[in-house]
């Protein structure tokens, strides 16, 4: 099968990017949006078509789905041994499901942000922002290798900065951008530790661990090979917003909430979860146990950060918290899988694999879903804050349905698509201890209850009347257009008939193994889920539903402690912020500055003022005369018969 | 006689086969002398030449080494790539030159300049594929003597008719040293093809260590190396601007070629090949080090890129060290990114003296003011001179810095290091000039002519793309040969 066309995926952004990023000036901002659009529209046919042309390839004769590499090509060579790096495409299993990921959300984007960004200043450069975010993310993911990767790794940092610092006068973007940029670079600079010594040691960046079928042999396998796979860990746990590294994801929401829905809900803060899937084969054969840590680092942001977005009532922080705990469940999953008893990577021990894929897949449906829903919210309310909603269902019926449905399959809700992905998660983490299953089971019925409390918070609860009296004074309060919420029905479509409609199931599509691998629900773990998040739903109705909440309000007096650490995020930010300044600002920096200004600065002024002496000193060389020349000529040559026969 | 192998020389004889349509053409539409109107444009030499290049690149891919007329002539595919790039050179200064040569002085000279520009060409293309040292020789005076003439092109301008006659004293001066180099050389083997000279230079005698200083030494006068460096300044700056951008590119980037296949064909047997590793390690110093002094306290932009072009001119020869293919890679490489970048600045330089006549570092100051793109052009040519990343110039650094380092050559590698941070602080100089100084006076803004902008965007381009566009690096080293590799 030729999948040469798959060049034209990263081609047809970037070319949008340039030609949005160059001329945009001059265009006006519909045909800057429709550029934009019309050319990831068509990069999502293709991935479409790719998808449907690679697993309808068929199996090759172990069962698996062939990796195909339309293009690879030695970038930079480099003589000493075999490394070098390349450039190319590879498409597998989990790519080609990215791709799907990718295109679908980032076309939904590109839609709904003509109604959200209308009339925005900067409207050609958010749409140039966006093309160059989608082909980063999506070279990403069609890296041949650990280097390509972490090419385009950068490359989505720096774009989710310049989308984050979009409003770029107000300080808030600013700081959130810059701090998204230094958490997530200071992450990085463990990925790239990691990547180097895993290159010293292995001879190889490439993503082809197998020979012959099994994981390959590496040198240093025993101690060094779990320490890079841990450093690149850090580096995925930057981007993909790990405990305690987390913190720049809220304050990312300053940007425009389309951008939240596309990099930090769907596709770049997944970044993470996808790196450790794709070097899943050298995690379960070398480093089983420093997976079982990322699983509890994973158990514990997820629990963190559905305990903060229980009391947070800014909804888009609530779904940032929100997103950090699925993506933490995405990480335990990856976590918890276990060698198999034959083969070291088996379907079975490695569940968790196939169900981490299967949840970051329906998670980046409906959170982008989520996302966009408060994005017609803030647009009709101009405000974030819960306290200024409350009763909207009457104004926005549309947003309403949709966000409910999200909010449902989030909670774990069956038919939709959540449900079934959520259920594997708990599904593998009892497979690998009964405590992991439990917490990650508590932890769902959080997630089921904060996110009711927010959607009753917006659409139920107590209407701010007086707040929407004067909107609806100076304008409009009501469903936001079309193009807005045409992407929430598609989402929403995909949200509810994914999850058991997928012809076979997800499992027959992506696999540790790449072999069919059915899955079967587990009818204890299932309905034990299922009643846990009703009863979690049914506890958020009682208390928020209302039209007052006596509940809450006693609730808050008798825990005000708890209440106020919750809502301060645990102080997490405050700690960052005694630790950066109080420490190492006064107690590193400072001297390291002192040093640099006066030994570092000092013997460079005395080389520049040296150079310039002897600059002064032989000027009298360039004479002008030509004799001179001449002779100056003669004697080098002499000198240099010397030294050649010294 | 077998004529059949002038075909070998195909890349020569269509070279002057473009010459002489130039010379007709400059016969039947020179531009009236009463009127000043011409019909003869920069556009026919320049789609000349630009065929040119592509058909001799065309069939290269499939082209093997070979040799003509007894080994007088020698090809090796890799020289169709370094000629190639020498084209691109030459299309470049065409399309440069065109604002300058459309002043009404310059007009009736215009088929002069190019005429004379191509013989010195063909110069370099014989001297690039001589296997003899008389041919060798040859090649060398018919590019350096019309040279002169280049140079003196403005000849009632005081400065050019001097910067001329300092070129040519200077020439000929090295001529003759070179030549009573090969003549030690002849002394000692009784022969001139380059072919049986390897086997037979005993290595120790003092005969053929005089001869392999001197043809370092007429060489280095070429590239323009310390200490036979010090025309350069002097003749940069009297000579028309698009003569200097010529000089500090294509004329060097032949003469370094060059020096590399007769060091690896001749002078490598034995004791020699120690030799000439010392000696042009401490020229590469030199040269590095003392015009990156020089550089620091220039005030005229023409001189500053003078020893820029002698500092980089070190870094090119770099390569050489060892005589290894990927040496020889790393160095047709590096003359293909400092050629755009060297031309991209150049073309600035001269479409602002075309316009405002101004050549000084002060009076660039807040050009970003005035002229944004040009300012912006010239910074990123600037940093790819430098060698800051993602720049191409970045890259050739790296390239040319692994070749010395493996090698075996670490110390000069660190040297060269060090340098390119001191190199680093004179760009940016410029950088500074142009965005931040303050200037009541600055550049007025101007738009410059189309062949010009089609120079710039060239330039800009190859800055951009080289370094990212793996496969030209990797189509280079696929040609190249040297010591350690058997052609």
């Amino acid at each position: 099968m030729d999948y040469q066309y798959t060049l034209l995926i990263l081609l047809l952004p970037f070319l949008s990017f340039l030609v949005l990023g160059l001329f945009g000036k001059w265009m006006s901002h519909k045909v800057a949006g429709i550029i934009g659009t019309v050319s990831i529209g068509v990069v999502a046919c293709l991935a479409f078509y790719t998808a449907y042309a690679y697993f309808g390839a068929g199996r090759d004769a172990d069962g698996t789905f062939a990796t195909e590499l339309p293009y690879n090509f030695t970038w930079l060579p480099f003589y000493i041994g075999n490394l070098h790096f390349d450039m190319g495409i590879m498409l597998d299993p989990i790519t080609v499901m990215m791709l799907i990921v990718i295109t679908t959300v980032s076309l939904m984007v590109h839609i709904y942000s003509f109604g959200y960004m209308h009339g925005e200043r900067g409207f050609q450069r958010y749409y140039a922002f966006l093309s160059l975010f989608t082909m980063s993310m999506l070279g990403l993911v069609v890296a041949t290798n650990i280097f390509q990767m972490y090419m385009f790794w950068e490359l989505v940092g720096v774009c989710s900065y310049l989308l984050i610092g979009f409003y770029y006068t107000t300080a808030p973007a600013v700081s959130a951008s810059k701090k998204a940029f230094i958490v997530t670079r200071f992450a990085d600079l463990g990925f790239l530790v990691g990547i180097l010594i895993y290159g010293f040691y292995t001879g190889t960046f490439s993503f082809d661990f197998t020979v012959s079928g099994s994981v390959r042999e590496f040198a240093g396998a025993s101690f060094i090979l779990p320490t890079a796979l841990f450093l690149m860990f850090i580096g995925g746990a930057g981007k993909s917003a790990m405990f305690p590294l987390h913190i720049w994801l809220p304050d990312a929401m300053e940007g425009p909430t389309p951008v939240s829905a596309l990099i930090h809900a769907a596709t770049m803060v997944v970044a993470g979860v996808f790196q450790v899937a794709r070097l899943f084969p050298l995690w379960i054969t070398y480093a089983p146990e420093t997976l079982h840590v990322v699983a509890w680092i994973g158990a514990f942001t997820a629990f963190y950060a559905a305990a903060v977005a229980c009391a947070q009532s800014d909804i888009k922080r609530v779904l940032a918290f929100s997103t950090i705990s699925q993506i933490a469940f995405m990480m335990v999953a990856l976590g918890v899988c276990i060698p198999g008893e034959h083969a070291i990577i088996d379907n079975h021990g490695s569940l968790g694999y196939m169900a981490s894929m299967y949840h970051l897949f329906t998670h980046a449906m409906f959170k982008a879903t989520l996302f966009l829903c408060a994005g017609c919210i803030i647009h009709a309310v101009h405000s974030n804050e819960m306290s200024m909603m409350g009763g909207m269902r009457k104004y926005m019926p549309v947003t309403n349905i949709t966000f409910l449905i999200a909010t449902l399959a989030i909670s774990g809700i069956p038919p939709f698509s959540g449900f079934f992905s959520k259920d594997e998660i708990l599904a593998a983490s009892f497979q690998y201890s009964p405590l992991m299953g439990w917490v990650m089971t508590g932890i769902a019925a959080m997630t089921a209850f904060y996110m009711f409390r927010v959607y009753y918070g917006i659409f139920w609860g107590t209407e701010n009347k007086e707040y929407h009296e004067e909107i609806k004074a100076h304008g409009h309060l009501g469903e936001a257009p079309l193009v807005m919420t045409l992407p929430l029905i598609l989402l929403t479509i995909i949200t509810i008939f994914v999850g058991w409609t997928l012809p076979g199931t997800f499992g027959s599509y992506v696999s540790a193994t790449g072999q069919a691998y059915v899955i079967h629900l587990d009818p204890k773990i299932a309905i034990t889920s299922v009643v846990i998040a009703v009863a979690s739903i049914l506890l958020a109705t009682w208390i928020y539903a209302r039209s007052s909440q006596p509940v809450a309000e006693r609730m808050k007096a008798a825990f005000p402690r708890l209440h106020e650490w919750a809502y301060r995020r645990f102080y997490i930010d405050e700690i960052y912020q005694f630790i950066t300044h109080r420490i190492i600002f006064a107690y590193i920096s400072r001297p390291l500055a002192w040093f640099d200004r006066h030994i570092v600065d000092g013997a460079l002024n005395g080389l520049a003022s040296g150079a310039n002496g002897i600059g002064e000193r032989i000027r009298p060389l360039q004479s002008g005369r030509v004799q001179q020349y001449a002779y100056v000529f003669f004697l080098g040559a002499v000198v240099l018969f010397f030294i050649m026969i010294i | 006689m077998d004529y059949s192998q002038f075909l070998y020389m195909r890349e020569e004889l269509s070279l002057l086969l473009v010459i002489l349509i130039l010379f007709v053409a400059d016969l039947f539409m020179c531009p009236d002398k009463k009127s000043g109107k011409g019909v003869y444009n920069t556009a026919l030499p320049v789609v000349l030449m630009s065929v040119l290049t592509i058909v001799n690149l065309l069939p290269c891919c499939g082209a093997q080494a070979c040799e003509a007329f007894g080994g007088m002539y020698q090809y090796a595919p890799m020289m169709t790539i370094v000629k190639s790039v020498l084209n691109i050179g030459v299309i470049l200064v065409f399309l440069m030159a065109h604002g300058w040569l459309s002043r009404p002085e310059n007009k009736v000279k215009q088929g002069e300049f190019y005429i004379v520009t191509l013989f010195t060409l063909l110069g370099m293309y014989f001297m690039i594929s001589s296997g003899h040292f008389l041919m060798f020789f040859i090649g060398l005076e018919l590019a350096s003597v019309p040279m002169c003439a280049l140079i003196a092109f403005d000849k009632y301008r005081y400065e050019s008719a001097e910067a001329g006659a300092k070129y040519i004293l200077l020439a000929l001066f090295s001529s003759a040293l070179l030549l009573y180099g090969i003549s030690f050389i002849y002394g000692g083997t009784g022969s001139l093809y380059f072919s049986q000279i390897g086997a037979l230079l005993s290595g120790n005698s003092l005969l053929s260590l005089l001869g392999l200083t001197l043809f370092l030494a007429g060489m280095g006068f070429k590239i323009s190396l310390v200490p036979f460096h010090l025309w350069t300044a002097d003749t940069y700056e009297g000579a028309p601007t698009v003569v200097t951008s010529y000089l500090s590119v294509v004329s060097k980037g032949s003469a370094a070629f060059v020096l590399f296949t007769v060091l690896i064909k001749v002078f490598s047997v034995g004791q020699l090949f120690t030799d000439w590793n010392i000696g042009l390690f401490w020229i590469i110093i030199a040269s590095i080090t003392i015009a990156n002094l020089f550089a620091l306290r220039q005030k005229n932009l023409k001189r500053f890129m003078a020893f820029s072009a002698i500092s980089q001119a070190g870094y090119l020869v770099l390569g050489a060290m060892g005589g290894t293919a990927q040496g020889m890679t790393a160095m047709v490489f590096y003359l293909l990114v400092y050629l755009v970048a060297n031309f991209g600045a150049f073309a600035v330089i001269n479409v602002v003296e075309q316009n405002s006549g101004k050549l000084g570092i002060a009076d660039y100051n807040n050009l970003y003011q005035t002229n944004p793109k040009l300012a912006f052009l010239m910074t990123l040519c600037l940093f790819s001179l430098a060698g800051i990343p993602p720049f191409a110039g970045f890259f050739s650094k790296f390239f040319i810095f692994m070749a010395a380092f493996n090698a075996g050559f670490r110390l000069l590698v660190f040297i060269a290091l060090v340098n390119t941070i001191i190199s680093l602080y004179y760009y940016l100089l410029i950088v500074k000039a142009m965005y931040i100084s303050p200037n009541d006076q600055p550049i007025p803004t101007f738009r410059s002519d189309n062949y010009s902008r089609a120079a710039l965007i060239i330039c800009l381009l190859g800055v951009v793309l080289l370094g990212i566009a793996g496969w030209v690096y990797n189509y280079i080293d696929t040609l190249s040969y040297g010591l350690d590799t058997i052609l």
